[in-house]
């Protein structure tokens, strides 16, 4: 059974267009294009100028993250029996658009350096591995996972607003992974770092970032636990 | 036109696992210092890497290098050169210690030390029995480490240059390496990095082949570039089939599954590993159970309709274990399956993998080549590190969990090196006045080009003959047939055509400079394959079966020794295999079983 869709991409290349628009695409997929990301590379064989970026197919790199009928995630985890006939392709919300449905991330990118997203142990090392107790690690689970996709932080309204103050849920949630390791020092000075209106502050809960998560993470928890820290610290 | 021209100390291709390590230690001595990704760091495929890393820390089971030396030998089907295997074996405990003091998030024993999972091939006592080798952060080890390392380098102000392709070598007219031509993806410009040294981690060329688990990246740039310079390429008829590879997906399931306690089984739920190897049974290494798995299905006894695969059957561990120690996997079966391996078995087939050959280098990581008789000639200025290297310490056929070790250990090894030559040359060597020129040439080629094909036809040919001609079981008429097949879709290569001619983050103009490449690396493996007339670790053919004078094929007498192919003429060397070790006794070749 011929498996028809119709996609609607958005388009700008400021090499050729003054402004970005929308373009139709039909398509007939066949029963081994099951993700989204065989669909696109079958358009993109259609016209070679569709661009997007992508490399793994298979969730773990984070390159291929766009706005897909509305909702952040990736195109080669998802599923096309998922996906409605008509498929509506954005770039990511609140980026600069380089081309297509390649965004800019520098914001983001800034933003996760910001929390210095390394441990800091500045005691000589033991001549072996550092010790650490199986539930201290356990901890980790959850945190260390994240891809950098960027799927939250670019569906979390704080972040459109304030993508320079507001550190947003990708960069959060890892600075929470580095607070929660009992390998780290700089507990402190992370947490004054982010003791801010905005840094940390600007998460209203709203909860977006966990939904769109494509790699299943939590980072509004992350951001409560980091709150409370906060708060208990100065108790 | 003239170039920009940007003059560092030395270049990095690559931001996987071992350009990272490698530029950590460049950034650490304090050296000026670019780094070169076709994607952003993190993107790179080390990020796939699953299982773990090898390293004989003993925290489990009584472990020490001399049975890690022994068992990668053997495994490498003693093509490797024992010497770089012996220093990679002593390091491994070092290099792993160094990556947990950096943060890695490696799973714990009870007692706090890094968790360690067995892994096919990994012995204790010289065979014996499996033994826990493979450090692990549940099965996502390549993702922990690909982002420790990012982490760290971003901690010592790495400078990268993200989605930079690097186009061509620059060499002077000495044969010394002097630079890099390099594409900025957003602008479309071509600029040139003056450099005293050029270090290539540019990973494996996995996508030659048509069912790969490799990311749609893996296209073999820094062979094609090495190639076209004038560089040979080392053991290129080597490739890894991963016995579990999901069925009509490609994508991976690691060996740790089999680490953990999977199990194998055929159309009758018969375990048949334990046929084929009564000692190491599923975890034999991986050239040996692709081949029991594709003999198990060329005799019927595959499953499905089409008796055309096997099962991995997971059910037996219990969903505790499989969510604390496979979770990707169980994720994996879910998506690409549509199978839960908790409950059921999985659809595997053995799948291409991992390149053993590649750019011929020496311990340092510096790349030597044939010259005056000597056959590993230093070429100045550069160097090349991890899966677009071969040093070799994988020979024929490498272990789970050695190549993560490979980029540590030469990573860092190349990078002390690499500090020490840059440091003692005070200037840079003058740039040839051309230099630039050949790069643009192929860009304004493909721009003015009209009525060629398009790039990914003629690559998805080229995907599906490799993968016929240069599979699992080879046949010498087949590898004659693939040969005058790969020649004439090369041919082809050079008449491609784009519809975008943008200068604007253009994609098909990268695809299509990436297609040069995989020409390059497939036109090596097929004429190297079909050149060596035995069988030896993952290159099997039919031909050459077990006989009393050729234990399973292998002819060392004839064929003990290194391929080195050069793309200029298509044209064969070889040279010999190091059986001497740094400091212990040579293992000396002896049939291969498990
Ligand atoms: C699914 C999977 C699972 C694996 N699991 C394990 C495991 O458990 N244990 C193990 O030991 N090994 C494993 N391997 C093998 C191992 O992961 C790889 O061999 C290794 O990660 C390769 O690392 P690398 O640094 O050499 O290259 P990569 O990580 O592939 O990095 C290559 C880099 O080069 C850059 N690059 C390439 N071409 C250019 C260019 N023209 N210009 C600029 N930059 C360029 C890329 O952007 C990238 O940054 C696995 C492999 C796969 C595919
Ligand atoms: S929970 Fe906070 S970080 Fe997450 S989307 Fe809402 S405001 Fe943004
Ligand atoms: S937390 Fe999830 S959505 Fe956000 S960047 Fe990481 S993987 Fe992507
Ligand atoms: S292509 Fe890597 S996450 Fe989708």
């Amino acid at each position: 059974m011929a498996d028809k869709r119709i996609f609607e991409i958005y388009r700008y290349d400021p090499d050729r267009d003054a402004k970005p628009y929308m373009q139709t695409f039909e398509i007939e997929l066949e029963g081994t294009e099951r993700m989204l990301l065989d669909a696109l590379m079958k358009l993109k064989k259609l016209d070679d100028s569709i661009a997007y970026r992508r490399s793994c197919r298979e969730g773990v790199c984070g390159s291929d993250a766009m706005n897909i009928n509305g909702k952040n995630g990736l195109a080669c985890l998802t599923n096309m029996r998922t996906l409605p006939q008509k498929i509506t392709l954005r770039p990511l919300p609140g980026l600069p658009v380089v081309r297509d449905l390649i965004v800019d991330m520098s914001q983001f990118f800034k933003q996760y350096h910001s929390i210095k997203p390394y441990v800091v142990n500045d005691t000589p090392p033991p001549a072996k591995e550092r010790l650490q107790s199986q539930e201290d690690r356990e901890v980790l689970n959850g945190l260390y996972e994240c891809i950098l996709c960027a799927c939250c932080s670019t569906a979390c309204p704080s972040f459109w607003w304030n993508p320079d103050k507001f550190v947003g849920p990708a960069g959060l949630l890892a600075a929470y992974r580095f607070v929660a390791d009992t390998r780290d020092q700089a507990r402190d000075e992370r947490l004054d770092n982010l003791e801010d209106p905005y840094r940390l502050f600007r998460c209203h809960t709203i909860m977006n970032c966990t939904d769109v998560c494509p790699k299943g993470l939590n980072p509004a928890r992350a951001i409560v636990k980091l709150k409370d820290m906060i708060a208990t610290r100065k108790g | 036109m003239a170039l920009t021209i940007q003059k560092y100390d030395a270049v990095v291709v690559g931001a996987g696992g071992a350009g990272m390590r490698c530029a950590l230690q460049l950034a650490r001595a304090g050296l000026h210092v670019a780094v070169l990704s076709k994607v952003f760091p993190t993107r790179s495929h080390t990020v796939a890497a699953q299982g773990g890393i090898g390293a004989s820390l003993g925290n489990m089971e009584e472990d020490n290098w001399h049975y890690h030396f022994y068992d990668t030998v053997k495994g490498g089907d003693w093509l490797g050169d024992q010497d770089a295997i012996e220093f990679m074996c002593r390091e491994a405990p070092k290099v792993v210690y160094e990556l947990e003091h950096m943060g890695m998030p490696f799973d714990r024993n009870p007692d706090g030390t890094i968790y360690q999972r067995p892994f096919g091939g990994h012995s204790a006592k010289y065979g014996e029995k499996p033994v826990p080798r493979a450090c692990a952060a549940a099965d996502r080890t390549g993702h922990a480490m690909l982002h420790t390392l990012y982490q760290q380098n971003v901690r010592s102000n790495t400078q990268f240059f993200v989605e930079w392709m690097a186009l061509d070598l620059i060499r002077d007219a000495e044969g010394d390496v002097v630079g890099i031509t390099a594409l900025e993806m957003e602008t479309g410009e071509v600029s040139i990095f003056h450099a005293k040294c050029v270090l290539f981690a540019t990973g494996g060329a996995g996508r030659i082949f048509a069912a790969s688990t490799n990311a749609y990246i893996n296209t073999g740039d820094g062979l094609g570039m090495a190639a076209r310079a004038g560089v040979p390429l080392e053991d290129m008829e080597f490739w890894q089939f991963h016995p579990t590879g999901v069925h009509n997906a490609g994508v991976l399931l690691t060996e740790g599954c089999r680490g953990e306690g999977a199990i194998l089984r055929n159309k009758d739920g018969e375990r048949f590993m334990e046929r084929y190897a009564p000692h190491l049974k599923d975890l034999a290494p991986r050239d040996f159970v692709s081949r029991c798995m594709d003999q198990e299905i060329k005799e019927g006894r595959g499953c499905g309709p089409n008796r055309d695969y096997i099962e991995l059957d997971l059910t037996h561990l219990g969903a505790e274990t499989i969510m604390k120690r496979l979770p990707s996997v169980h994720e994996i079966g879910i998506n690409f399956a549509n199978v839960d391996v908790i409950r059921e078995p999985i659809p595997v087939v053995p799948t291409i993998h991992y390149q053993m050959g590649g750019i011929p280098t020496n311990i340092h990581g510096q790349v030597v080549v044939p010259k005056n008789g000597n056959p590993s000639t230093v070429v100045n200025g550069f160097y090349a590190i991890g899966e677009c290297s071969c040093v070799s310490v994988h020979g024929a056929n490498r272990l789970g969990t050695n190549s993560l070790l490979d980029l540590l250990v030469f990573g860092r090894a190349a990078g002390d090196h690499l500090i020490a030559t840059a440091l003692s040359s005070k200037a840079h060597k003058p740039l040839p006045a051309d230099a630039g020129d050949y790069s643009l040439a192929r860009i304004a080629k493909l721009d003015s080009a009209s009525g060629g094909e398009y790039p990914q036809d003629v690559a998805n040919d080229l995907r599906r003959t490799m993968q016929t001609h240069a599979g699992v079981f080879r046949t010498q008429k087949s590898m004659d047939e693939g040969l005058v097949k790969v020649l004439a879709i090369a041919e082809r290569a050079e008449h491609l055509s784009l519809k975008d001619k943008s200068k604007v983050f253009n994609t098909a103009r990268v695809e299509a400079l990436e297609v040069a490449n995989l020409m390059e690396a497939a036109k090596a493996t097929m004429t190297s394959a079909a050149a060596r007339h035995e069988s030896r670790g993952a290159h099997t053919v039919d031909d050459y079966g077990d006989t009393p004078e050729h234990p399973l094929g292998r002819n060392d007498r004839d064929w003990l020794r290194h391929t080195l192919w050069f793309s200029e003429g298509n044209r064969l060397e070889y040279k010999p295999v190091q059986m001497k070790p740094l400091t212990v006794d040579s293992i000396p070749p002896v049939k291969r079983t498990f």
